[in-house]
Parts: C-alpha cells; sequence; structure tokens
C-alpha cells in the first residue's frame, strides 16, 4: 500500500497552500491512509471506504453532540486588548500574495433564501449600522490560536434587520476568493456571531477578509468566513469548502 | 518455579479483560492520530513521522480522533464504574502507600519482585495502573478543555486556558505512553501474565493466599 513517505501536513506558519492542496488529493486518492496501523498488522486491515463511511457517520454524529452542547447564552472569553497577538497570523486555502481583491465601491453583499428582505447591502449601508467590538480568541482547527480585536454588526441583529426565517436551520455564505461554508442558526444568533467589518479598529484588510467576514468566537477558525459576498438563509444543509472534505461540520468550540 | 503444582484459578474477570483490550484499540487509535493532529501544528521543535501517524491527512486524523473518543470513553466509563461498584479497584488497587511503592520499585529494579500470584498486585503495580486511569481521566478532560475551550471554560480555565490545556494533554499523552513502555516490558519479562489478561486464568503456587 502507499504510504504518504516524508510528508508534511503543515508548518509552523500560517498559510501552507501547496501541501494542503498535496495531502488533499493524496486523501482524495488512496482514502484514509491507515498509516501505523497497516503497518503493524502488516496488510491492509481495513475497507478503506467502509472506514471512511462510519467516520463520516462518526462526524455527523458529532455534529449533533455539538449542538446539544451549544449553550447560546454561554459567551467566549474576552481578553484585554494587551493580550491581543501581534502580528495576527494570516491563514488561508492561498497564499498572502493571491488575497482577492474586491472593489469598495462596486461591493454589494448579496441576501438570498429564507429571508423577507432580499435587497443587497452596500458598504456605506453596513457601516452606518450599530457596530460593537470584542477581543476574543481565533482557534485554527490545526491546534494554534491567536487573540485578535474585531468590530462590526451584531450577526442575530443584522438576520432580524433583514427578515430572515430564524428558524431556519443554516445560514450559508459564499465569498469573494470562492471559500464557502455554512453554520447553525442557534450559532448565528449567539450575541457574539459579528458581522465583521473591522480588525485592530482598522477598516477590514485584505489579509484579513476586507470587506467582511463572519466572526464567530464559538467556532474555529475555517468556519470564520472572509470576503463575504453572500449570505443565504436555507433548511438544505449548504456543506463547505473544508466541510465537503473532512472537517467537521458543526466544529464549535 | 512455585507454580508448577498449583491450581488454575481466575486472575482477570471478564469485565476487565474485555474492557482492557478495548482500551488497547481506542489508545492506539487516539494515540496516532493524535501525532497528526499535533503535526498540524506542533507544540516542540518536532514533528511525529507520518507513517507512525493514522488519518492520512489532518481531516482525516480529527475523524478518527472524534470517532475513537466515543470507544475510548464509553470503554473507560465501563471499566471505572465497574471498578468502583464491584469493589475490584478497592481490593485490586488499594492500599497503595508511597512505602511500599518505593520497596517494590526497588525490588523489581533488581529482579528480587515475586510473580507467582498473579491475582495479587505489588504495590509497584498499583500505583502504575492507578496511575494510568488518572492520566486517562486527565487525557480525556483536557481533550474536552481542547474542543470545547468556549463551552467548557472553567474546565479549560483549570489547566491555563485554551494554550495550556494542549500542553496538559500532550504531557498526559506523553506520560501514559511511558506506562505503557513499563507495562509491556514487564510482561515481556513475566510473559504468562499475558494468557491470563486473554483467558482470565492463571496457575497459582498452591501456598498462595489469593485476593
Amino acid at each position: 500500500m502507499k504510504r504518504l513517505f516524508g510528508m508534511q501536513d503543515s508548518l509552523g506558519a500560517h498559510s501552507r497552500p501547496q501541501i494542503e492542496k498535496i495531502e488533499r488529493r493524496l486523501f482524495l486518492k488512496q482514502g484514509l491512509s491507515l498509516g501505523a496501523v497497516t503497518l503493524l498488522s502488516g496488510c491492509d486491515v481495513t475497507d478503506a471506504e467502509s472506514v471512511q463511511k462510519v467516520l463520516w457517520r462518526m462526524s455527523h454524529w458529532n455534529d449533533r453532540v455539538q449542538a446539544w452542547l451549544f449553550d447560546p447564552n454561554k459567551l467566549a472569553p474576552e481578553f484585554p486588548e494587551s493580550r491581543i497577538t501581534k502580528p495576527f497570523p494570516f491563514n488561508a486555502f492561498y497564499s498572502e500574495a493571491e488575497v482577492p481583491k474586491v472593489d469598495a465601491a462596486s461591493y454589494q453583499l448579496e441576501v438570498a433564501g429564507l429571508v423577507r428582505e432580499k435587497k443587497a447591502w452596500t458598504l456605506p449601508e453596513l457601516y452606518a449600522l450599530p457596530q460593537v467590538s470584542q477581543v476574543t480568541r481565533h482557534i485554527c482547527v490545526e491546534g494554534w490560536s491567536a487573540i485578535g480585536k474585531w468590530s462590526g454588526v451584531r450577526f442575530g441583529e443584522f438576520l432580524r434587520r433583514i427578515g430572515a426565517d430564524l428558524t431556519a436551520k443554516y445560514v450559508g455564505f459564499r465569498c469573494a476568493d470562492n471559500y464557502s461554508t455554512s453554520i447553525d442558526m442557534p450559532t448565528a444568533l449567539h450575541p457574539q456571531t459579528q458581522l465583521t467589518l473591522r480588525f485592530a479598529d482598522q477598516i477590514l484588510p485584505p489579509q484579513y477578509g476586507f470587506p467582511m467576514k463572519l466572526r464567530i468566537p464559538t467556532k474555529l477558525g475555517f468556519k470564520n468566513p472572509k470576503h463575504i459576498v453572500a449570505l443565504f438563509v436555507t433548511n438544505e444543509y449548504p456543506g463547505g469548502y473544508w466541510e465537503d472534505q473532512g472537517y467537521n461540520w458543526f466544529s464549535g468550540s | 518455579m512455585s507454580s508448577d503444582n498449583g491450581a488454575f484459578v481466575r486472575v482477570h474477570p471478564l469485565l476487565v479483560r474485555i474492557t482492557h483490550w478495548i482500551n488497547v484499540l481506542a489508545v492506539l487509535i487516539m494515540v496516532l492520530s493524535g501525532w497528526r493532529i499535533y503535526n498540524a501544528s506542533p507544540l516542540f521543535g518536532f514533528k511525529f513521522p507520518s507513517d507512525w501517524t493514522l488519518g492520512g491527512w489532518l481531516a482525516g486524523a480529527l475523524q478518527w480522533h472524534f470517532a475513537a473518543l466515543w470507544l475510548l470513553v464509553i470503554n473507560g466509563l465501563v471499566y471505572i464504574s465497574y471498578g468502583v461498584l464491584s469493589g475490584h479497584f478497592r481490593r485490586k488497587l488499594l492500599p497503595v502507600t508511597p512505602r511500599a511503592v518505593l520497596r517494590d520499585v526497588g525490588e523489581a529494579l533488581r529482579g528480587k519482585l515475586a510473580h507467582d500470584d498473579l491475582r495479587v498486585y505489588n504495590a509497584a503495580q498499583r500505583a502504575a495502573y492507578l496511575g494510568a486511569i488518572v492520566l486517562a481521566v486527565v487525557l480525556v478532560l483536557s481533550g474536552l478543555a481542547i474542543w470545547k475551550p468556549v463551552q467548557f471554560q472553567e474546565l479549560a480555565a483549570l489547566m491555563g486556558d485554551y494554550e495550556g490545556a494542549r500542553y496538559v494533554h500532550f504531557l498526559a499523552m506523553v506520560a501514559l505512553l511511558l506506562f505503557v513502555v513499563v507495562h509491556v516490558a514487564m510482561v515481556a519479562l513475566v510473559p504468562r501474565t499475558l494468557p491470563a489478561m486473554l483467558t482470565g486464568r492463571a496457575r497459582v503456587p498452591a501456598t498462595a493466599k489469593g485476593e
């Protein structure tokens, strides 16, 4: 059986697009590498496809457990500004040079799905909404974490403002970098879930998601989409860029 | 050996044997997938060789880790409930005093520690098995703190917040593996303990007093 000789899975640095791509390709090609278990038993003990099926099912079960554990009133710890991580790491599935350039003047946030007012939003309109700030810990699925300051509109208030069906199951996001993700409605309505327009009191810089990202301190970093261009409310499971490849969907903290 | 003319007796209850071997599998999966997860953002200046890990990439390793977690926790709860409620822990693992542990470790290092009656654990064994149980509990709790640093933030705070819990989780893994290394080495030195953990039975000297 082919194994992943000398393959590194990630770097100390926070952007490793090439390696991530290679890894993904190998993963798709050979399913789950059983690595050491195979090594120990001397043969391919498991049918990779059925094992993978069980693992996906367990991941869905863990989604349900996490939804049950999620307390809509429990706030993520906030920190003094002195604890902010500098410089704050850049992280994406591509390198910093490939960050999408979004034109502020022509930018529009598209709103779709189970909402009453489907009108698109311009940046001045978003900046004019009531703004709040938070200093919270961003935790990456890789394990590292960093504390930052984000400011913007409470997402729950925004959803109410556009007349979203708050009993719907999901809110999905599409981004200028072709990223996508989706979250559960209880998390969308959490008081710290924020439609973020500023980072460290400055207009959100391109590497952190200009012109707008979603900040969710109760979820892992990859559930915090950047460069959002469209959001939609739905009852149909929308999945997401990383989720479709095997990362746990709920990924709540 | 004095056990030649002894009788075959029950050494390990069935439930202990079943949970022991399920635990071996669960810990193996947790450690190998855990190493892959560690590699995605190492706490120290090294990584585990990819071939010694499970999952193929980070998402695969996480899937394994959070699937085997249930096996580990449910199996562990069954074992601990049984151990407490049946009196198994009280009979087999207690009492254990630091003085007795030091004495037995000393004797073991000089090759003098007797293992004639597998029903009775010496003080070094008792301390080691209790230590392994405590480490497993610490591993699960620190894992919960890493998984849910918001929902279980009080637990995470006990371990120095999210980042502290990562170190606790890692160091407890290292300590548990040290236990495993010693444990397996002891089985190699006293090989008849291995069939005893499979069949539950072993020959003990006729003069042995049992539990």
